[in-house]
């Protein structure tokens, strides 16, 4: 009864904070505020996509960079062709969102499926192996991309537009980062809350009872593979809106690697652990490189840390209703 | 046919460096279940260590002993202090602990070596080539490289299969409870493992110094190919590891080799060129996905 009321309490709190954020950078004077809130706000997409297949699916995949850096080049690529004059496949290009996005996100459901078809005949040890290479495999064929700036990335002129609404404006940007992040949440609550997310959480505790109930797992982890990949992809194509610059270094293995540490941070299985996760890793990682340059010197043992006591996350003990 | 003598030559330098570090890696992994990610981490301490005990004193033989106790202490720390909590936990965690600890390490390293890359030459009773045949000199650092790999196989060989300590980590290998319930001290057994790999990652670490860039964050590099390695070869096991390694080893150099020569014979150069750099560094990885999609516990797997 209490942690569910404090439980209640502290969303209201995470979602005033992230809706006044624009209010306390102005009050504060500080414009690096809006940004950091921003950074949390798109990072807690991906953070909540991976959370769906590591923590209700038991799948490690250590390669989900893969689809934020395709989300982010696939805005990049569509942008330099607008801005360039030069065709793509025939096709002029756009600049409006609601037809460069779901073109990115379209390109990052196909590789999910492949590369879930593919990685999903192998489990444990072998599947975040097989994740991690196909990763590395599209990390050095966008470092191959010579006409798209290979090594050092793609700048954008400016962002995708939506109309009525000014992507332009960073403050506008941010709500629309932020009702994203809500929308996705939710929808992503109900996929675990749905028969399809218990049959998925039943393979994570017992797969051959579950096979012997009649489950076939491969389809039920594809789907779960590609909507996860969906939502990193759509973190991507935020980040590239946001930094206006996509370059190889979203699909590098490290950055696989910190998105697992923010979920495990936040509290496996629990959806908006991830969030909270992804606020306390960025806020940390920004705080501690104001303070040294060293900061990694901290920031590495604090993960070591949690990964050792922290049996459940920051946030687990409070979002947590996982069983087994 | 030089071209590929050298290319063969240049993969066995390749893999044997490769068996360095996926020997200590494929064994933490087989008997204690641990993905070790601050495997590369030992590898640049290893180097480090090399290059400044050189700097100060000038012999490489003393640059050797350093890699190997800077390494191999290195990890026996890092065992005690974090890695034997997480024997029986998710690999999640370890993956996220070890984490960690190569963020760390690679900070440390550079408050105490400094941000500038130390430069190592290759000693004086190891530098020019050897003519092997008319029209092919090899290098002599790259030919000892090969011997060392050589070496340490035979030495590891030996010591899993003849030695009373190699019958205990094939047994914990096999079945860890078994061996700790007929009274073997397995934490002592764990550390010691622990402490050979780093150990081994030293050695790779000197070896490599002379040959390639001693930086922060060359650990991470190699790390990734050395988990290539190890499950192609199958984990857990030392054979696989040397197959995995010189397999790796070969594909890697050949493709340098050929894949932008193939390419030039139907695309234009410029073209053939950017897309042959990236082929050849995704080869190892192609190569991965295809030996686990056919073999998905790779190619020999230790046995349980």
């Amino acid at each position: 009864m209490l942690t569910s009321r404090l439980r209640l309490i502290v969303i209201a709190g995470g979602l005033l904070l992230l809706l006044t954020a624009p209010y306390l950078a102005q009050l504060t004077g500080s414009a690096g505020l809006l940004g950091l809130a921003n950074r949390i706000a798109i990072y807690a997409i991906a953070a909540v996509s991976l959370d769906l297949i590591l923590g209700y699916g038991a799948l490690v995949s250590f390669g989900h960079a893969m689809f934020f850096g395709l989300g982010g080049y696939a805005v990049g690529i569509i942008a330099f062709h607008t801005g360039t004059g030069e065709p793509l496949f025939g096709w002029k290009g756009s600049n409006a969102a609601l037809i460069v996005w779901p073109l990115a996100l379209v390109a990052c459901a196909l590789l999910a499926a492949a590369v879930g078809t593919l990685s999903l005949k192998t489990s444990g040890v072998q599947f975040i192996m097989i994740t991690l290479a196909f990763a590395q495999m599209v990390f050095f064929v966008l470092v191959s991309l010579q006409s798209y700036g290979g090594d050092d990335g793609l700048l954008l002129d400016r962002r995708n537009t939506l109309p009525l609404i000014d992507l332009s404006r960073p403050t506008t940007f941010y709500y629309v980062c932020v009702a994203l992040l809500v929308g996705w949440t939710a929808f992503c609550a109900r996929v675990v809350n749905s028969r399809f997310g218990l049959v998925l959480q039943a393979l994570r505790q017992s797969e051959r009872r579950s096979i012997n109930l009649g489950v076939d797992p491969f389809p039920f982890r594809l789907v779960a593979f590609i909507i996860s990949a969906v939502g990193t992809g759509l973190a991507g194509v935020l980040w590239a809106n946001y930094a206006r610059f996509v370059s190889p270094d979203m699909a590098a293995w490290s950055k696989s690697g910190e998105f697992i540490a923010i979920v495990v941070l936040g509290g496996l299985g629990t959806l908006l652990g991830p969030i909270a996760g992804t606020a306390v890793f960025i806020a940390l990682e920004q705080i501690l490189s104001i303070w040294t340059e060293h900061w990694m010197i901290v920031m590495g043992p604090v993960l070591t840390l949690v990964a050792l006591f922290g049996r459940r996350g920051l946030a687990g003990r409070l979002f947590g209703e996982r069983n087994g | 046919m030089t071209l590929f003598v050298e290319q063969v030559l240049n993969g066995l330098q390749y893999g044997s460096m490769l068996f360095l570090l996926a020997s200590g890696l494929t064994l933490i992994f087989g008997i204690m279940g641990v993905i070790n990610l601050t495997h590369g981490a030992f590898y640049m301490v290893g180097a480090y260590s090399a290059a400044f005990a050189v700097l100060s004193t000038g012999s490489f033989l003393v640059g050797i002993a350093a890699a190997l106790i800077g390494a191999g202490l290195y990890a026996v720390l890092v065992e005690i202090a974090v890695v034997q909590w997480l024997y029986r936990r998710d690999h999640l965690y370890q993956v996220l602990a070890t984490l960690g600890l190569i963020l760390f390490t690679n900070e440390a390293v550079s408050l105490i070596f400094g941000r500038r890359p130390p430069l190592m030459d290759i000693p004086p009773f190891l530098q020019g080539s050897v003519p092997l045949f008319p029209g092919l000199d090899y290098p002599l650092m790259r030919l000892a490289f090969i011997a060392v790999g050589a070496m340490v196989a035979i030495g590891l060989w030996a010591l899993v299969n003849h030695t009373r300590v190699g019958m205990l980590i094939r047994a914990g290998a096999d079945d860890r409870e078994m061996v700790d319930a007929l009274g073997v001290d397995i934490r002592r057994l764990y550390t010691l493992v622990f402490g050979l790999g780093g150990a081994l990652c030293g050695l790779a670490g000197v070896m490599a110094a002379p040959l390639l860039a001693i930086e922060i964050g060359m650990g991470e590099r190699v790390l990734i190919t050395t988990f290539v390695v190890i499950v192609v070869g199958g984990v857990g096991s030392v054979r696989g590891a040397l197959v995995g390694a010189l397999l790796v080893g070969m594909v890697d150099s050949l493709g340098r080799a050929y894949i932008p020569q193939l390419l030039q014979l139907s695309l234009p150069a410029a073209t053939a060129d950017t897309l042959g750099a990236g082929l050849v560094s995704a080869s190892i990885y192609v190569l991965m996905a295809i030996v686990l999609l056919v073999r998905p516990n790779g190619l020999l797997p230790a046995r349980g």
